[in-house]
Formats: structure tokens, C-alpha cells, sequence
């Protein structure tokens, strides 16, 4: 059962690598693109500078890492609390859709300047990025998934005693949950993004730093090796958040 | 503790569609009230109304001599069509969930409930989870959870009808002697015509929407003997030919 579900993505993933590791040391991608060999690196190349530079390339994605942890745990204590408030009325709901909606339609590549106009070079405009891209899949999803309790399983509650906050405890939130777990999953896959987008737009430090600097001096090897780091930090955080929901959403 | 319910020129409109209409209802303390119709005739509703849930539009209804709606809501535990478990509580859990809600430490709330489990022949499916369970076991849960909030009043909406008629039938007679047993006023509300006269004291039938109470037929409850017993004899076929004519007709039969 384990081998059937990983067997199949790993051999779509090593089929890829191999295709690409052949392009590349022969040339033969280089050639197509019209590059000079050293700008098309291969996975074996990319693997390399990943070993002969894991110093450097740990240190940033150490200081990346603590931004998306920070500014994913500030969306989700935001998306919690926005998701829930728009559940408590109709008013509130038709009043503040809306502006959740239109946070989404911000980009983020022109607000991150901004932010660090105002908050400087720190940490705190990196987390706003990712927190702003983080947000919406969180808030949204919890409200959906408030939304799906059942309405005769409330008035059980109120016919036996049930509080608001009852109600609230033991049929609302468990209704939920899956839901959330959803909204979290995707926000952790899209919070590396916006750590990016947050230390181009300014920063000493990160992966996304590092990038920009290797970009410059055409480094392409070592930029793929951030990207690589990137994309596996994504995943961590995307398969923790499912191990997480699997031990505490049971009863699925 | 017992109570009353009372209900005076019910009246109960949505939007524009008439649903009950002209309801005068007495059931006495510890009485067994059944309530018949053919679908989409109110029935659910009335209960609702009964129990608070929802607001009457025109009428008046008294629960132990208390108009005011919360009073209503205190005096009523109401059973809802689905047996409503909480998947993410365990069956004990799920019984004992009124206790929980009026603030009794989860010990205390699980030691009563387990009593009901032993009681109830639920004794090794206290863990259980609520997709484990027979759709019996569920129903009985379900009841368990009602019956645990202390409340005078039960009002139980079809509350074995996703039930096989086999099950159904053995539910029927085990709830007999426990409804007996806890002195509770009960409205029972119904479609199957056998149900009704075995478990209560009278049957009301409702006309289709919008529902008004045809007649009162007999019930059978507190007939001794077994079910098969009580539902074949001569004088339970005459009830249900009665209420089978009002169901179909909606008017008394002529003799």
C-alpha cells in the first residue's frame, strides 16, 4: 500500500531528473536555448554546489524559514480570527467578505517595497508579505467549513442545554477542522512564496536574497540549489501540516 | 418530574405557505402523545414549536404551565429525525453530551452515561465510535442523549423510522417499558401506524398541509403482553383500521 502511493510520483520524479540530467551534460539544452553551457545546469552540477556550499545555503534558509514559520503562524492566528468573526452574523459576513476578497487581489510584488519603506529591512515586512499571501486560503476555508455545520445538530445542542460557546466548542469547530487543515496546507505551500517576494523586495539575508545575488553573477547552479531548498521546505511544512490533521481529525 | 404541554389556536405560516393551522393540543403529565400524517403535513414543525426551537406565528403553547419560549427550551429535549451523533465524540461521549453542556465534569457526565450503556445493553460499545454502530445501537444512543438532559418533556421526531422494520420493531418494544419507566411526557411524532398505537396513549392525527388534527384515535400503551402479542390482537387491528381510514381520508369512518 505505502509502495503503491509512493512508488508511482517518485518514478514520474526520477524520470524527469534523468531526462533533464541528459539534456544538460550533453549539451544538448544549452544548445536549443542558445546558452553557453555553464548558464543550463545539470541536476548532477545543481547537487555539487548543494554539498560544497551547504553552509552558506543552510545559514539563509535558516533565516527564511524562521520568516515563513512567523508569518505563517501570524496568517493563520489572522485567518482564524477574520474566519470566525464573519461566521458570528450575517452583517459582519456581507460587511467584511468582501475586504477579505480584495486582500487577495493586492500584489504583493508592488506592496513589499512599500513594506519595507515603512518597517525597513527587518523581519517584519517579510512577514506581512507572506502573512498577506498566507491569509486568504486560511480565512476562507475556515468559513467555509464553519458554514458546512448542520443546522439540526445546532438546534439538538440548543434543545439540550447547549451554550453559544458550546455549540461553538463542540459542533462548529470539530465541523470545521477538515477544512481548515485544507486553507493551512495551502497557505504553507504558497508562504515560501511570499517569503521570496519579501526579501527581494529588500533584504541582507534568506534564500531569496542569495537568489537575487546569484542572479546577478549569473550563478545558475547555485540558484537552483535555493530553489531546490526552497520547494523541499514547502513540502516539510505541507506534509507536517497533513500529519498534524491525520492525528488530530480522527473520526475521517 | 413531570409536566405538561398545552397548545392553543397554533397557527404557523412560512413565508406565504400555510403549514400547521388551528391547533389546540392537551397532553397530560406522563402521557405518550402520538403524532400522525401523511408527509409534509407539520408534523416536525409542531414539534419544534413545541420545544422552541422555533417561534409559532400565531398561538399560544404552555410547557408546565410556562409560556415564555426559553421556559419551553428548559423543559423540552428534543430528538431530531437523524440520530445527530457527533463522529468526533466517542458513543459514551455523544450520550453523555447534555450533561456536558450544563457544566457536569467530563467524570461525572461519563459515569451516568455509562450507567444508561449498562442499562441500555450498550455495555463494550462505550469507546466506539458512532460509524461503528448498528443503526439501532445509534437510535438508542441517540435516546440515551435525551433522556440524560433530565428534562420533563421528550419529544422524539421519527425516531425510528431509517430503521429495517425488524430493528424497528425490537426498538419499538424496548422503548415501551422505558418510556414507562422514566414518567416522561413524550410526543412522539410518526408515520408508521403501527408505531404510534403501540407506544402511546392517543394518537393525533394530522390532515395534509396545511396540518390540522383530524381526530384522536386510542393507543395501546400499557397493554400487556409481548409486541407480536399486543399488534395482532383483534382490538389493535380495529385501531389501525381506524387511523389507516382518518390517514387516507382524513375523516372520521362512518360506523
Amino acid at each position: 500500500m505505502r509502495l503503491k502511493t509512493w512508488l508511482p510520483p517518485l518514478l514520474v520524479v526520477l524520470a524527469l531528473v534523468g531526462l533533464w540530467q541528459l539534456a544538460a551534460a550533453s549539451g544538448f539544452m544549452a544548445d536549443a536555448l542558445g546558452l553557453e553551457e555553464f548558464l543550463v545546469p545539470s541536476p548532477s552540477e545543481i547537487a555539487d554546489v548543494l554539498w560544497q556550499d551547504r553552509d552558506l545555503i543552510l545559514d539563509n534558509a535558516g533565516t527564511t524559514l524562521v520568516e515563513i514559520v512567523a508569518g505563517f503562524g501570524l496568517a493563520l492566528l489572522c485567518g482564524l480570527s477574520v474566519g470566525v468573526a464573519l461566521r458570528s452574523s450575517d452583517l459582519v459576513r456581507r460587511a467584511g467578505y468582501p475586504l477579505v476578497v480584495a486582500s487577495q487581489t493586492i500584489p504583493v510584488i508592488v506592496i513589499a517595497p512599500v513594506l519595507v519603506v515603512w518597517f525597513g529591512y527587518g523581519i517584519w515586512p517579510k512577514l506581512l508579505v507572506i502573512a498577506l499571501i498566507c491569509f486568504f486560503p486560511i480565512a476562507v476555508n475556515t468559513l467555509d467549513g464553519l458554514r458546512q455545520t448542520d443546522p439540526e445538530a445546532v438546534k439538538m445542542m440548543r434543545s439540550l442545554d447547549g451554550s453559544r460557546l458550546c455549540i461553538f466548542r463542540r459542533i462548529e469547530v470539530p465541523t470545521a477542522l477538515p477544512s481548515i487543515f485544507t486553507g493551512a496546507r495551502i497557505a504553507a505551500a504558497v508562504a515560501v512564496i511570499g517569503a521570496v517576494f519579501g526579501e527581494w523586495a529588500g533584504s541582507d539575508k534568506g534564500l531569496g536574497h542569495l537568489i537575487l545575488q546569484d542572479n546577478a553573477q549569473l550563478m545558475t547552479a547555485r540558484m537552483f540549489a535555493s530553489v531546490f531548498v526552497l520547494s523541499l521546505i514547502a513540502i516539510v511544512l505541507y506534509a507536517l501540516i497533513g500529519l498534524l490533521e491525520r492525528v488530530v481529525v480522527r473520526w475521517r | 418530574m413531570t409536566a405538561t404541554v398545552s397548545a392553543r389556536g397554533l397557527n404557523h405560516r412560512y413565508g406565504s405557505l400555510r403549514a400547521l393551522e388551528a391547533i389546540d393540543l392537551e397532553v397530560g403529565a406522563g402521557e405518550v402523545l402520538a403524532i400522525a400524517g401523511p408527509s409534509g403535513c407539520g408534523k416536525s414543525t409542531l414539534l419544534e414549536l413545541i420545544g422552541g426551537l422555533a417561534v409559532q406565528s400565531e398561538g399560544k403553547i404552555e410547557v408546565a404551565h410556562q409560556e415564555s419560549r426559553s421556559g419551553r427550551l428548559r423543559g423540552c429535549a428534543w430528538m431530531p429525525q437523524r440520530d445527530c451523533l457527533l463522529p468526533w465524540y466517542s458513543a459514551l461521549d455523544n450520550a453523555a453530551l447534555a450533561l456536558l453542556n450544563q457544566g457536569r465534569s467530563k467524570l461525572e457526565a461519563r459515569t451516568d452515561a455509562a450507567e444508561r450503556f449498562e442499562h441500555f445493553g450498550l455495555t463494550g460499545f462505550e469507546q466506539a465510535r458512532p460509524d461503528e454502530l448498528s443503526g439501532g445501537m445509534r437510535q438508542r444512543v441517540a435516546f440515551i442523549r435525551t433522556l440524560l438532559s433530565g428534562k420533563p418533556v421528550l419529544l422524539l421526531d421519527e425516531p425510528l423510522a431509517a430503521l429495517d422494520a425488524i430493528t424497528r420493531g425490537e426498538l419499538q418494544e424496548w422503548l415501551a417499558p422505558v418510556l414507562a419507566e422514566s414518567g416522561d411526557t413524550v410526543l412522539l411524532v410518526t408515520h408508521d401506524v403501527e408505531e404510534a398505537i403501540y407506544l402511546a396513549d392517543r394518537v393525533a392525527v394530522l390532515s395534509p398541509r396545511p396540518g390540522r388534527i383530524v381526530a384522536t384515535v386510542e393507543g395501546a400503551r400499557g397493554t400487556s403482553g409481548s409486541r407480536d402479542e399486543v399488534v395482532s390482537s383483534p382490538d389493535f387491528n380495529r385501531r389501525r383500521e381506524e387511523l389507516l381510514h382518518l390517514l387516507r381520508t382524513g375523516e372520521e369512518p362512518t360506523a
